[in-house]
């Protein structure tokens, strides 16, 4: 799992009201829950991202409700994976069990636009091919639903858990 | 070495020894969700391959965040809902019945030592009965409804030591408020609170609810009463393991806020009197119970809402409107000018009714204060006490209780 793609820097406490509003939550339509992506923190998201790029953010992303319309605002909108220096819990589990990457490291020198390769085999992110910052490896059971493509495929094939 | 009340009830529930940090398989004995998550719960379950959800009767789903529907699309996806519980056989409680964390205790699902996972942040809010409960997604939930089961990391846990207690019109607000500042929005991430001491086994069930509702804002993953827990075989041990330790005196506990946007940004009632506001609620899965509508109808008795103000009021439940009612509570806050919203969630959520304008200042019973939260990115939210709101709702803006009551 290896790729280069851009860096879009936000800070501490992204929660997941500013991920998706609770108003845009009611819908099983991902393409239009994507459209109002961090919508209350950066208009102009939505434009500015292009496919594989990644979210970086400083401490506590998503925390707050338990919607899972959150991560899948943020996968659905394009983004690969979330790099942060720690997830609220609910969050982090949501963003697993639909298939959206997350990181937990040091973001302190990774500023907006830079370069990001993760390569989460090894357990480290690559900042414009020169940094190397190490990243927290997931536990076993997370990796196993990560390497299915997340809960649902997980269970389609196992049936239990 | 002794364990934590996290510790025993994840071993009872996977059949095997487990301490903090371990990965266990448990069985689940209460899932529920709301308007909100049961639709891609739903999906989820289908995509899974399921056909029949393991535990019906235990398993509950409220339409509570945005009811009565506004719009066709909303109410498709909750006939969605009221089609899936017709077709399984399950628990449903639909329009006017109440918020589902209210409902799951009044109507007595929860039960001391049940583990109860449920598709909403505040599903924390059943430790105060003794419960290890605690908020998933969706898809989490779609797992629990095929197979029963979900596994959890065993949380490390915190001693919350509650001494004294609350001083006239300093409420569990106050007190739940006050700890979000000393532990901070994360200060609790993954961990279990525990709520112990002589403070803690004084308060009443809903000052307990008021308090555990708001563990999921310090990042915990539960928080419990342990003066709650029933079976003996639960109760934590005197040697159990803590990451930390915090001290409470209730009787120390000010009149309290929190500011805009952050849960942890704490300040007392004092440092911020005189903040002019335009909205006031009073309502929601913190604050919306009988015991909060009392304090609020007797502050505002005989009394007007402040000109410019709007005070709406959201009771946590039908039966909570009922008593309310009853005792004359609901009277006296309309007679007030007080708007009185069906039971259900959306002001503190956006997602109906009570929406503020551009740059309005909002004083609120509810949860959390992210900008944006209540459906306006550009007005600012104060967390409060049912007292602080009614007070404010009366004087137009904020201002300590001594102000207003004699």
């Amino acid at each position: 799992m290896s790729s280069i793609n851009k860096a879009h820097v936000y800070g501490d406490d992204i929660n997941t009201d500013l991920i998706i509003a609770g108003k845009y939550t009611k819908t099983l339509n991902m393409a239009e829950l994507a459209s109002h992506c961090f919508e209350d923190i950066d208009a102009n998201f939505t434009t500015k991202i292009k496919p594989g790029d990644w979210i970086v953010a400083g401490r506590n992303f998503g925390c707050g409700s338990s919607r899972e319309q959150a991560p899948l605002a943020i996968k659905h909108s394009g983004i690969q994976g979330v790099i942060a220096k720690s997830f609220a819990r609910i969050f982090y589990r949501n963003a697993i069990n639909v298939g959206l990457l997350l990181v937990v490291c040091n973001t302190d020198q990774i500023t907006d636009l830079d370069e990001i390769s993760v390569d989460l085999f090894n357990g480290s992110v690559i900042i414009n091919k020169k940094l190397k910052i190490p990243c927290e490896k997931l536990s076993p059971i997370m990796q196993q639903i990560l390497e299915e493509g997340g809960l649902v495929p997980y269970l389609c094939k196992r049936g239990d858990f | 070495m002794g364990y934590t009340f996290a510790e025993k009830i994840i071993s009872k529930k996977s059949g095997c020894q487990v301490s903090a940090g371990e990965i266990a398989i448990v069985q689940v004995d209460l899932a529920m969700a709301t308007d909100t998550t049961a639709p891609l719960t739903i999906q989820a379950f289908k995509e899974m391959g399921g056909v029949l959800v393991k535990k019906p009767a235990r398993t509950v789903f409220v339409i509570d965040h945005a009811t009565p529907a506004p719009n066709e699309k909303i109410s498709n996806l909750q006939q969605l809902i009221r089609n899936f519980v017709l077709e399984q056989n399950l628990v449903l409680y639909d329009q006017g019945d109440g918020i589902c964390h209210q409902l799951m205790v009044e109507e007595g699902h929860v039960r001391s030592g049940d583990l109860v996972l449920g598709a909403d942040s505040h599903t924390c809010t059943y430790g105060a009965v003794g419960a290890l409960a605690t908020g998933v997604g969706s898809t989490d939930l779609g797992a629990v409804l095929l197979t029963g089961k979900s596994w959890l990391r065993v949380p490390e846990s915190i001693k919350i030591v509650l001494t004294g207690e609350l001083n006239r019109y300093v409420t569990a607000k106050d007190a739940v408020l006050a700890m979000a500042g000393k532990l901070t929005a994360d200060g609790a991430t993954y961990a279990s609170l525990e709520f112990c001491g002589d403070g803690a086994a004084k308060l009443s069930i809903d000052d307990r609810m008021t308090i555990a509702n708001m563990a999921i804002e310090m990042g915990a993953k539960n928080g419990v009463f342990t003066a709650a827990i029933e079976d003996e075989d639960l109760k934590p041990d005197p040697d159990a393991v803590y990451i930390n330790e915090y001290h409470f005196n209730l009787a120390e506990i000010e009149p309290m806020l929190a500011c805009p946007h952050q849960v942890d940004n704490v300040a007392t009632v004092q440092a911020k009197a005189g903040m002019v506001i335009q909205q006031a609620f009073l309502g929601s899965c913190t604050n919306g119970r009988l015991t909060d509508l009392a304090i609020a109808a007797k502050i505002l008795k005989g009394k007007k809402v402040a000109p410019g103000v709007r005070l709406l009021v959201a009771p946590a439940s039908r039966k909570v409107l009922l008593e309310a009612m009853a005792r004359n509570y609901i009277q006296e806050l309309i007679r007030a000018g007080a708007t009185i919203l069906p039971p259900g969630c959306g002001p503190c959520v956006g997602t109906l009714g009570g929406i503020p304008a551009d740059g309005d200042v909002v004083i609120s019973t509810t949860n959390r204060n992210f900008k944006g939260r209540m459906g306006n990115n550009k007005a600012f939210v104060y967390l409060a006490s049912p007292v602080t709101v009614a007070v404010a709702a009366v004087l137009g803006r904020i201002a300590r209780p001594e102000e207003v009551i004699q």
